[in-house]
């Protein structure tokens, strides 16, 4: 790749020659690296935030972290995670992926890629600098309530403020970018309808995109011009109403979430079939089923508010709606199920993140339906039960998805084979940490137990001691994986061009690493697998 | 025979400590019961929607760990070829639907129950500011704050917590039993949200609008909650304590607190510290009495028979002072004479036994002072 780049960019020192690739490349599979490796960045930095809050967490009393910096770890934690692990995790792995699936030689707009990754590192710049201003980083919780963010806020919410205008502008221009390619550059012959999964997912999570971040755009202007310029949408005092902050931020937070969980849907569907070396399940339903939870995920914003004093047609609405959600997802899952069934089924480290993916995050759907219930919610809200929830459907859906997702694809990116020995223990010691700080919040919660407070009563400590141990755990799975990711980039088994015996695709049919530019021509579809050609890690 | 018997009862021991600390397991990983029919009501929701999730779980995950067993590689070399069927697309769209409406009737008419604020017996007025309560019985016109009193050292771990570390407060909201309370809900300043997990109530306080919720109390106790809310820095650091006290000791504490109120506002401060005169007094007793006691003395103060004695001439107003303010401000047991103490200021008080000496004949001259009413509370 680099002696590519250097026949593009020749006669520079090296040095310039990396620092002019990197900041300029417009190629999709270095700009999927950038995404992915900002990712994984903003992974260990929102992940010591968490660190911070399980430490101060582990027992009652104050001990390592003051209420206001507290705050501010909760914040950020969220806020990078949801921002910057997450969403620029699924772009970088929609930047690799997509035109290798359908047969594209790059995204349609390379320059706009470009930009629309370079904004994220200044964004979130931004957004950790105010860790260091004076009043300390935004400490309103990721969701920023007015007035607490807008009357209330430190002077950094402005920083905050202008950092989510960035990314949101980054998301909405990658938004784009996936659409344009995925309508304009398959290959001849993929209809939508034999896209892959994973495409037919990050498609319908680029609309949602488009359709909610102009609105999270919305709701921080407003905030803008309420901490600045006189104008009072969130406060009552002036004729606005702080309750349409919420229902403004949760009719973007809302498909956010779906935004923060599709595609991960899409790598499960990539990766079950493959390795029980049988076609996925009910194709049309997946698709169907996608396309509802997307159209669910606008009508749904309610349930977020059922303790803010909404008539009670209204709330019973929120609630039918918000249960109905439970139908495509159950769907999702049988067909997994069903995809599995006498099949032919081997363990490699993907399949293992795909299976821990279903069954954590049906029990992350399972918890997600009890809250739906109105009356039930009016005690589940703003406790950790609802903080076990979010974290199972995000740790075991965005997360493993993701994780599941390089696993599946590094030996393509690398041309290497990560170390599947490392790859399982990494797998079984997540699951268990997982399980292990998520879990009992459930107890807490239902115990009475508050989210986003500094410092609890006595009766909650026994379970707090225990997620915060597996919290420590977890904290170092990822340093192991960090370690898997180098060394399978540095080197390792050979990987072959379909890589999986069961892999079925257009990516599985350009060489181990996949060359710098691929599908200059369209390939024929649906593509002609080497039937003999595989590296199996569990022979 | 005794070691078998002893071997049964040691039996029998471990069986009913087992069930004991199953039961004890139960309760600490579940939802609370509560104490209100409403709680209790949401803790049978959550149990059923559990069940659901368990039953739907077990059949799931369970037809996945099968095939993950028996459709392994090794078992089954030879994957089956089949990928679509509409019929058990169909079914497993509608099975979850009929779930979901099974879970979805018991949830609304529990929501319906809830949301019906109409016909309170009594108002409190919850308004929350950074990082305190304030309780107002809008009915009795009496209101004060509530703060958290865990000391600052049991927080920095420098003394042992107190059992209640962190759900303590100085002044309680009180509540009677068998009353339907409603709680509206304010804010001066942020969001915050007002909850007691016993009651199932959980409301936002929003600055600028008033939100509302209910609860009916079968037994008396201490109930203790927390803000909800993210509220800022001392989010953690504003419990909720509810002491409900039986209805007629409710009543007794909200004329103390009335009480209270009156005998520490700066008028009744000034009414002790200045010496009135009899001209003074006369008309005010007057109104007084009219308000008050004409009901059963008459306006001209001759009484109605045994029942309700003459005043004009008669024993009391004419006889021992000391005698006289006993009676009026504590009352006369087992008769309609109530115990004006709790209900009327120390000047009403003076007033009206001031006008009840010197009006309709009766002429001790006597005139009472509400320092005099003050000191003999």
């Amino acid at each position: 790749m680099v002696a590519q780049a250097e026949d593009v960019i020749p006669q520079r020192s090296p040095l310039m020659a990396f620092m002019a690739r990197w900041l300029l490349t417009t190629n999709h599979k270095e700009i999927g690296t950038l995404y992915l490796w900002l990712s994984f960045t903003l992974f260990f930095i929102g992940g010591a935030m968490a660190m911070v809050i399980r430490l101060e967490l582990f027992q009652p009393g104050i001990q390592f972290a003051e209420p206001l910096f507290y705050n501010q770890m909760v914040t950020m934690h969220g806020l990078i995670m949801v921002f910057g692990v997450v969403m620029p995790g699924f772009v970088g792995l929609a930047n690799w992926q997509i035109p290798l699936m359908i047969g594209a030689p790059d995204m349609a707009m390379p320059r706009l890629n470009n930009f629309s990754f370079w904004i994220l590192p200044f964004a979130f710049t931004l957004l950790l600098s105010s860790l260091f201003m004076e009043g300390g980083a935004p400490n309103f919780g990721w969701t920023f309530y007015a007035p607490l963010s807008t009357t209330y806020g430190p002077p950094s919410t402005d920083f905050f403020i202008i950092g989510v205008h960035m990314m949101g502008i980054s998301s909405v221009l990658g938004a784009i970018n996936v659409i344009v390619t995925i309508f304009n550059l398959r290959t001849p012959g993929m209809t939508l309808m034999k896209m892959p999964l994973f495409v037919w997912t990050w498609l319908i999570t680029a609309f949602l995109l488009i359709m909610v971040m102009p609105v999270l755009a919305g709701v921080v202007t407003m905030m803008l011009t309420d901490r600045h310029f006189d104008t009072s949408f969130f406060s009552a005092a002036g004729g606005g109403d702080p309750l349409m902050f919420q229902h403004v931020f949760w009719f973007f937070g809302h498909p956010e979430v779906y935004i923060l969980i599709l595609p991960g849907f899409g790598i499960a569907s990539q990766i079950i079939p493959t390795f029980a070396r049988k076609r996925l399940f009910g194709y049309h339903s997946m698709v169907f089923a996608s396309a509802a939870i997307a159209f669910l995920s606008f009508i749904v914003w309610g349930h977020h508010m059922f303790t803010a004093g909404m008539p009670v047609w209204v709330e019973l609405s929120f609630m039918y709606a918000t249960m109905l959600i439970a139908v495509p997802t159950g769907v999702k899952v049988f067909n997994w199920v069903a995809t599995m069934w006498r099949g032919s089924m081997t363990f490699e480290t993907p399949m293992l993140f795909a299976l821990g993916f279903v069954i954590l995050f049906t029990i992350g759907g399972f918890s997600g339906l009890m809250l739906a219930l109105v009356p039930a919610d009016f005690q589940y809200h703003d406790t950790f039960f609802v903080v076990a929830h979010f974290h199972y459907v995000l740790y075991p859906g965005a997360i493993f998805g993701t994780m599941a997702a390089v696993y599946y694809w590094i030996p393509k990116w690398t041309g290497n084979m990560y170390d599947e020995r490392l790859g399982k223990i990494h797998f079984w010691t997540a699951v268990i940490a997982v399980n292990l700080t998520f879990f009992p919040m459930h107890f807490t919660g239902l115990a009475g137990m508050p989210r986003r407070i500094v410092d609890y009563s006595l009766q909650f400590a026994d379970f707090n001691m225990v997620s915060s141990v597996g919290a420590a755990l977890l904290g170092m799975t990822q340093v192991l994986f960090l370690y898997i990711v180098i060394k399978t980039i540095r080197g390792g088994a050979k990987a072959s061009t379909r890589v999986w015996e069961g892999a079925d695709g257009l990516e599985w049919t350009v060489p181990s690493p996949a060359p710098h530019h691929t599908f200059e021509t369209p390939p024929a579809f649906p593509p002609i697998m080497d039937e003999n050609e595989s590296t199996s890690l569990n022979e | 025979m005794i070691s078998m018997s002893n071997g049964l009862r040691n039996c029998l021991t471990l069986a009913f400590l087992a069930s004991f600390s199953t039961l004890t397991f139960a309760v600490e990983f579940d939802l609370r019961e509560g104490v209100t029919d409403m709680s209790q009501r949401i803790q049978d929701l959550h149990h059923l929607s559990l069940a659901v999730c368990v039953v739907v779980g077990i059949v799931v995950f369970g037809a996945m760990f099968y095939s993950i067993v028996a459709h392994r590689r090794s078992r089954h070399p030879k994957p089956a070829d089949f990928h679509e069927s509409l019929l058990v697309e169909i079914v497993w769209t509608t099975v979850p639907i009929l779930i979901l409406v099974g879970m979805a009737i018991p949830a609304t008419t529990t929501l319906l129950e809830i949301e019906d604020n109409s016909d309170p017996d009594l108002t409190i007025l919850i308004t929350a500011s950074q990082w305190k309560w304030h309780y107002q019985y809008l009915e009795a016109d009496i209101g004060f704050y509530s703060n958290m009193t865990t000391p600052t050292a049991q927080i920095n771990n420098l003394e042992p917590k107190g059992e209640n570390y962190l759900l303590e407060v100085d002044n309680p909201l009180v509540l009677p039993t068998n009353k339907k309370v409603r709680f509206l809900t304010t804010s001066n300043d942020v969001i915050h949200s007002w909850w007691v997990p016993d009651f199932a109530v959980k409301q936002d306080a929003i600055p600028g609008f008033i939100n509302e919720a209910w609860a009916r109390l079968d037994q008396p106790g201490l109930f203790r909650g927390q803000c909800a809310e993210l509220c800022g820095k001392d989010h953690a650091y504003m419990p909720v304590v509810v002491e409900v006290r039986l209805e007629a000791e409710f009543d007794k504490w909200i004329d103390d607190q009335r009480l209270a109120k009156e005998l520490s506002s700066g008028q009744a401060v000034a009414d002790r510290n200045k010496t009135w005169t009899m001209a003074e007094l006369m008309p005010i007793g007057e109104q007084v009495f009219l308000t008050h006691c004409a009901t059963c003395h008459e306006s001209t103060g001759v009484g109605q028979g045994v029942t309700y004695p003459a005043l004009a001439g008669g024993e009391i107003p004419n006889g021992p002072l000391e005698v006289h303010i006993d009676l009026v401000m504590n009352g006369k047991g087992g008769t309609e004479m109530q115990s004006w103490a709790p209900q009327l200021s120390d000047r009403e008080l003076a007033a009206v036994i001031t006008y009840e000496r010197n009006a309709w004949g009766n002429s001790t001259n006597d005139v009472v002072q509400p320092k005099t009413i003050y000191a003999t509370r």
